[in-house]
């Protein structure tokens, strides 16, 4: 983690959704709204088709950022903008690619150490929070805007 | 009906106490098609230090849901849930969720704002740990569609 320059990628996925996708996630959150499993209600409400929920998208895009930095505690702050749907198809489902960059690097000191700032040991200091965007895409656009993770490197 | 001005600034009652349960925090990993050990393998958390399985990123949001019911169900809020479409949304971590953890929500409306006939309300859920200990704070941005 010590090389690390702005516009890095840092990880790329690829995440294939399906209906089960949609219905897996459905439980496993609690978002049993049904424009995301039946079409008939999609269409009543002027969409194409099922979507997927947006913060199964927001949810599985952070995991490249996860596998890369190790551990789900040192991801201190992740935000999304929704910018545009995935229609999951029933038939081919929808395939979306993640791809995350370093957008930033914060060094210097963040924080005491337990001895307290300026004490005897030395204060943290060093690359310690990078800012990962992530461009996040389906069928040729972007379906995420200003979707940051920051991370803890050290 | 547009969305009540005077939800702004205002502190709901805290949501009852969610117990966050291993299964769960695996049911929810393998639905974001997380991999990760530490969501998935008690050995593996315990091993990085932590007392149990650490959940994904998001899953806050599913304790941050009954907030957002809290809101839906207002009498004065003017919010119809046909017409909400989710903006944004943010997480901000004092220490991830970890099984075992005992939650408890508290919605602040941090903003109400008109733009172009739509509301756009922001929604704020700081979640607490069972000694009261910030955990983390799930904002969400509804986006209202007016009438059209």
């Amino acid at each position: 983690m010590t090389a690390l320059s702005i516009g890095d990628v840092i990880a790329e996925r690829t995440f294939v959704l399906t209906r089960d996708s949609l219905v897996r996630y459905a439980g496993a959150s609690g978002d049993f709204n049904p424009i995301h499993y039946r079409d008939d209600i999609a269409r009543s409400v002027g969409l194409s088709g099922v979507l997927a929920h947006g913060m199964l998208t927001m949810g599985f895009a952070v995991q490249p950022v996860v596998d890369w930095i190790g551990d789900p505690a040192r991801v201190l702050d992740y935000q999304v903008r929704f910018t545009r749907p995935v229609p999951v198809d029933a038939t081919d489902g929808a395939t979306v690619a993640v791809v995350a960059k370093i957008g930033a690097l914060e060094s210097g000191e963040v924080g005491p150490d337990q001895d307290g700032p300026d004490q005897d040991g030395p204060d943290q200091v060093g690359p310690d929070i990078a800012r990962i965007d992530l461009t996040v895409t389906f069928d040729g656009s972007t379906v995420l805007g200003k979707a940051q993770v920051r991370v803890r490197l050290g | 009906m547009p969305v009540n001005p005077a939800l702004q600034g205002r502190v709901f009652p805290p949501t009852a106490p969610y117990l966050v349960a291993r299964e769960k925090i695996r049911e929810f990993a393998r639905a974001v098609f997380s991999d990760s050990p530490l969501s998935l393998d008690v050995s593996a958390a315990r091993a990085a230090g932590y007392d149990d399985l650490v959940a994904s990123p998001t899953f806050a949001v599913v304790v941050q849901e009954s907030t957002l019911a809290q809101l839906l169900a207002e009498p004065d809020a003017g919010i119809d849930f046909s017409r909400v479409v989710h903006g944004d949304q943010r997480f901000s971590f004092s220490r991830p969720i970890v099984a075992g953890d005992e939650l408890v929500a508290t919605l602040t409306i941090a903003g109400v704002k008109s733009l172009g006939g739509h509301s756009m309300v922001t929604a704020q859920s700081d979640i607490t740990d069972a000694s009261g200990e910030h955990v983390v704070t799930a904002t969400s941005t509804l986006v209202v569609r007016g009438d059209e």
